[in-house]
């Protein structure tokens, strides 16, 4: 097999600056998103993923003006998600540089949105996010407004679902994990992986180097997504790489 | 002077195509599928994103099909991802689709059932892989087996094996470079694969074939 697995570090980004919640509610300025996506992209990123946590209807210039700056630095594929809800901002992002757009409520709230964005720009671009919390013995339920608000939808279900309606990618946050640095959810990560046609990427509890092989041989995913230990500097991402590596994992090391 | 035309009929996202040509010495980079730019262009870039019939439809209405068989043996022309395909006779994707018929030849569907080792593969193929080099100048200063940029889910098999400029691996071998003469054409992202994608776009800019 020689596709490589990715490592995607993912900028959580709040009024033009990249921040970091821990469990979705601290936050932690690490500074200004272009300068660490070019960093990112020097150091071997396989993507770039940002994601808007402002959302606010304000927010939305400062954002695209963002990824417009990072698309003509950064030549890796960028990811932009956060607040999108109609077809419009997803054409607004893809015309500002965005390769794929991330979809989350959106997808909850209206539920032929998936379809109709796929209709229109394709799967490649649509990436369905899913933040899952679970509620009983191999069972995960979607929540939304940052783990907030129950849905009663099983997270294994609407992943085989989104991905049948067109999109070509699962972003998977586990809730419960996220911000706490033990490590992924493994059991839902496989569970999902294992489920859709689609790639997946693991998301939420990266704390060391180990989660990051862990989510890929043992979560069946294949790509993973980490925020604050890279920027933080606690791990660079060429790091990350030859330890994967060394664990007998397809990763790109040339430099970029 | 290096006058680019990225040619626009509404798929995609071409702002990272021509970013990615100006970071590596464009001058002018025109998105368009004005005639009269696309004649004064010395190179053109056929991107395509998306499903290859509304990508097949877009081309025949903006003209692009025209501009494409005119400037054939002209003028340098990159293809892209279904900027490749499109140069085809026919793809499988929604039904069956005809292609440019530039070549002759077929784009298939990976299929949702690929397995390679008893283990799944998943489809789209997403992300880097390998591509091992048929020798061409847009090659020069890339390591044989440089890692690219791929989001595709069918593949080209050109009747004429001799077309093949660069091969990679998922499941099964496809052709992921191919071209001839004034044409060369990729199945991955240049623009997105970092630095072999920009030394690939910048070869682009410097080839006189």
């Amino acid at each position: 097999m020689t596709l490589a697995k990715r490592i995607i570090p993912c900028l959580d980004v709040d009024r033009g600056r990249v921040v970091k919640g821990v469990r979705f509610l601290d936050i932690k300025d690490a500074g200004d998103p272009v300068e660490i996506a070019r960093r990112c992209d020097a150091e071997g990123a396989d993507e770039i993923t940002f994601l808007d946590i402002t959302a606010s209807h304000e927010g939305r210039e400062t954002t695209l003006d963002t990824v417009r700056r990072m698309a003509s630095e950064v030549f890796v594929p960028l990811t932009v998600g956060g607040g999108i809800r109609r077809i419009e901002d997803i054409r607004a992002l893809l015309n500002a540089g965005a390769d794929k757009v991330s979809i989350n409520s959106a997808a909850i709230s209206q539920p032929d949105f998936v379809k109709a964005a796929a209709d229109h720009f394709g799967a490649q671009c649509l990436v369905i996010a899913i933040d899952a919390k679970q509620v009983g013995p191999s069972r995960w339920e979607i929540f939304t407004h940052g783990g907030r608000k129950a849905t009663g939808i099983d997270a294994v279900e609407w992943a085989v679902r989104m991905t049948e309606d067109g999109a070509g990618e699962v972003l998977l946050t586990s809730m419960d994990a996220d911000g706490t640095q033990a490590g992924y959810d493994l059991a839902l990560t496989r569970a999902v992986a294992d489920a859709v046609h689609v790639p997946v990427i693991a998301s939420g509890g990266v704390g060391n180097l180990q989660h990051l092989a862990d989510g890929l041989l043992q979560g069946h995913a294949d790509a993973v997504l980490a925020a604050s230990i890279f920027h933080f500097g606690q791990y660079s991402i060429q790091q990350a790489k030859h330890f994967l590596h060394d664990q007998g994992l397809v990763m790109r090391l040339e430099e970029s | 002077m290096t006058r680019v035309a990225v040619l626009d009929y509404g798929m995609g996202n071409l702002h990272s195509v021509a970013k990615a040509l100006e970071h590596v010495g464009a001058q002018t980079v025109w998105v368009t599928h004005d005639p009269a730019l696309i004649a004064r262009a010395d190179r053109l870039v056929l991107p395509g994103q998306g499903a290859m019939r509304d990508c097949m439809a877009a081309m025949h209405s903006e003209g692009i099909d025209e501009a494409v068989h005119q400037a054939l043996n002209t003028k340098p022309l990159l293809g892209i991802c279904v900027g490749m395909q499109a140069l085809l006779s026919h793809s499988e994707e929604n039904g069956g689709v005809a292609g440019l018929d530039v070549y002759p030849g077929e784009v298939r569907f990976f299929g949702y059932d690929l397995q390679e080792n008893g283990s799944r593969l998943k489809v789209p193929h997403m992300g880097w892989n390998e591509v091992w080099q048929q020798s061409h100048p847009l090659w020069q200063g890339i390591p044989n087996g440089s890692r690219f940029y791929f989001v595709h889910s069918y593949y080209c098999v050109p009747d004429t094996p001799e077309l093949s400029l660069g091969s990679s691996h998922y499941a099964v071998d496809f052709c992921s470079a191919l071209g001839r003469d004034q044409i060369f054409a990729v199945q991955f992202h240049p623009e997105k694969s970092a630095r072999a994608g920009l030394k690939l776009l910048s070869n682009f800019l410097n080839w006189h074939p």
